[in-house]
């Protein structure tokens, strides 16, 4: 049935089919896209990893459009209509100060998307250059960068970021600085990997030879390597990034009241977890929805790009 | 050999190090004015510098440093503000409740996870394999805190089959004189067995979802060795030889695996520590993440940074054990 399909889709491929999956691409951009297209085609027969796929594009869209989507305003309050169960009206209830809980979830989207978003721009930054510096200039440079890469890896992930928030001060900021200043060892010890298996390698060397510098190298020549291997981790981390940033709101660290952040909200409906249990409930699957949405998709990305991996 | 191991020790020594200036240094950036904190904001100008001198804070960053490193050589963390003791002493009192939750927790990990494990590995591709891989997933992505509350309301509030939170019923609080700490070994060390199982019942709910978290690792892993070892010659042979599959399976290839499993299960059980922290917290464990989240919300600084230093010499205590044990045990590390 499937070979059926396929022979039926070749030989109605429209030309830019063609073009994407031609064996003797004419320029470096169509060999690119090419690439892109088959990696999209082995992705797209995984359905879990679509799934995950789906999961954060939703999560982007409600962000984005949450005030279109809430039916109520996310601080909206209505003492009249404390901790009601879900219902007509409030689809998901409301909490103990009667604000509907749909439309602070559907605003707290924003908080996490934008939490995974800064990580994602500095943490897997700050571990590339590290990486790629101590392994393509090796010697003590090496040495020092990965003793100290070591020193933060040794420590429990969130009880360092505990510390840091407790040093900085709580709230979501400095959850977010905590968050990126304990995740980026895992990314240098990757980039320096990467580094390594290229470091030797004849394209390197002719490029020093035509008189270029090492920060020229390891930007232009050695950093875009990387890249494939950190995107597939920094996927699979974001759950990790969600659940210790949703931990520190649920503590009281992160985000403070009354945003609507979903660990904190967490927080907010544990007092009243035993009669109204939505409260809590609520927030908690969308924390999970999401996260698993980000393991889904870094466990698809992975087996595409990376396949080396397990 | 030995000349690797103390190369490994040396290298932790030096990791231990940068722990203690990682804590250092978070207690210097601190908006809390430590000379403040002791003696108020209407001490007078001569009082202030008086103690800031004796505490050693006109000193250079570095010689601070020094001094901070032999008052922890010397066991000294501190006093805590909000219980007016020793640090070292507090955290020293709470340890062992975090030690006997994880115990159980990383029991249980392992006594689900490895079989999982090998499930999956010698049904590779199966329903069974997809399930145990999604499971995981879905450990993976799931806030243990709100697990925690989940399992309350379901198996506490609906089905009353755990008693509520805590480390024992309020009745029994207090019988057992505190020998080890770990109130189910001390119970059956006063023979009082209501105790016993009163905290054990207690300890039922809070360790097994602890334990679920590290069961997706332990069962990724033992499939990940398992099918290695699988591909092997001497398994075809021992198949060639007629022993039944179990055997094979269970004996000659988990042999094999069984020395990085144990390194996989000390690294879990590290992790296990630092999970404790929210478990504790929905559980009002009385363990040492509930004393760190505790002394974090009164701004208890020298409390929260010896919590901390001590969790983070255990993590990187068990890091060197699994190392150690890796080295010693399998022949092919020598």
């Amino acid at each position: 049935m499937r070979d059926k399909a396929a022979v039926t889709m070749s030989d109605a491929s429209p030309p830019w089919r063609a073009w994407l999956t031609t064996d003797t691409p004419q320029s470096r951009l169509q060999a690119r896209l090419g690439r892109a297209w088959t990696g999209w085609r082995t992705f797209r027969r995984n359905r879990l990893a679509m799934a995950g796929l789906l999961i954060v594009l939703a999560l982007v869209v409600v962000a984005a459009l949450a005030p279109l989507l809430a039916p109520h305003h996310p601080y909206e309050q209505d003492l009249a209509n404390r901790l009601l169960a879900p219902g007509p009206g409030h689809w998901l209830g409301t909490d103990s100060f009667g604000r509907d809980i749909l439309s602070r979830l559907l605003y707290g989207a924003r908080l996490t998307l934008m939490i995974v978003a800064l990580v994602a721009v500095t943490a897997p930054v700050v571990g590339l250059l590290i990486g790629t510096v101590a392994g393509y200039l090796g010697g003590w440079t090496d040495a020092a960068l990965m003793r100290v890469t070591d020193i933060f890896l040794a420590f429990p992930k969130l009880i360092l970021a505990l510390a840091f928030v407790a040093a900085l001060g709580p709230g979501i900021e400095n959850a977010v600085i905590a968050i990126a200043i304990t995740s980026w060892p895992p990314y240098a010890r990757i980039a320096r990997a990467e580094t390594l298996t290229v470091r030797h390698a004849d394209f390197i060397s002719a490029a020093r030879l035509q008189g270029a510098s090492s920060l020229r190298i390891i930007l232009g020549h050695i950093m875009p390597l990387c890249v494939a291997s950190l995107v597939v981790r920094v996927t699979l981390d974001m759950a990790g990034v969600i659940l210790t940033a949703a931990g520190l709101g649920f503590l009281g660290l992160g985000a403070q009241p009354p945003l609507p952040e979903w660990g904190a909200m967490i927080a907010a409906g544990r007092q009243n977890v035993l009669e109204q249990w939505w409260v809590a409930a609520m927030p908690g699957f969308a924390i999970f929805i999401v996260s698993l949405g980000f393991n889904l998709l870094g466990d698809g990305l992975r087996d595409v790009l990376d396949p080396k991996g397990d | 050999m030995v000349k690797r191991c103390l190369g490994l020790i040396a290298s932790v020594a030096v990791t231990l190090l940068g722990l203690l200036l990682v804590t250092f240094l978070i207690g210097r950036v601190v908006p809390i004015d430590p000379v403040l904190a002791i003696v108020g904001d209407r001490a007078n100008a001569d009082t202030y510098s008086r103690l800031r001198m004796e505490l050693g804070l006109d000193l250079p960053l570095w010689r601070q440093f020094l001094r901070y490193l032999a008052a922890v050589a010397q066991g000294d963390l501190g006093q805590s503000v909000l219980t007016s003791r020793p640090v070292l002493e507090d955290v020293l009192r709470v340890f062992p409740a975090t030690l006997e939750l994880a115990t159980v927790a990383v029991v249980i990990g392992a006594a689900l996870g490895v079989p999982a494990g090998v499930l999956a590995a010698t049904h590779r591709g199966s329903l069974a394999d997809h399930a145990i891989r999604l499971l995981g997933l879905v450990g993976h992505s799931v806030p243990i805190f709100w697990l925690g509350l989940m399992g309350l309301l379901l198996f506490y509030a609906k089905l009353d089959w755990v008693p509520g939170p805590g480390r024992v019923d309020i009745v029994y609080e207090g019988l057992v004189e505190a020998r080890t700490g770990i109130l189910t070994l001390d119970a059956l060390l006063a023979g009082e067995t209501d105790v016993f199982w009163n905290a054990l019942h207690h300890l039922a709910l809070p360790s097994v979802i602890l334990g679920l978290y590290s069961v997706a690792y332990i069962a990724r892993m033992t499939r990940s060795f398992m099918l290695d070892q699988l591909r092997q010659e001497y398994i075809t042979t021992a198949r060639v030889k007629g022993l039944s599959e179990a055997r094979v399976v269970w004996r000659h290839a988990l042999g094999n695996i069984a020395v990085p499993l144990i390194t996989v299960i000390a690294l879990s059980y590290a992790h296990l520590l630092e999970g404790s922290v929210l478990t504790e917290t929905v559980f009002a464990w009385p363990g040492l993440g509930q004393y760190i989240t505790n002394s974090l919300l009164s701004a208890d600084m020298n409390a929260v940074l010896g919590g901390t230093l001590v969790v983070g010499s255990v993590f990187i205590g068990l890091n060197l054990l699994s190392d150690l044990l890796y080295r010693l045990l399998d022949p092919r590390a020598r």
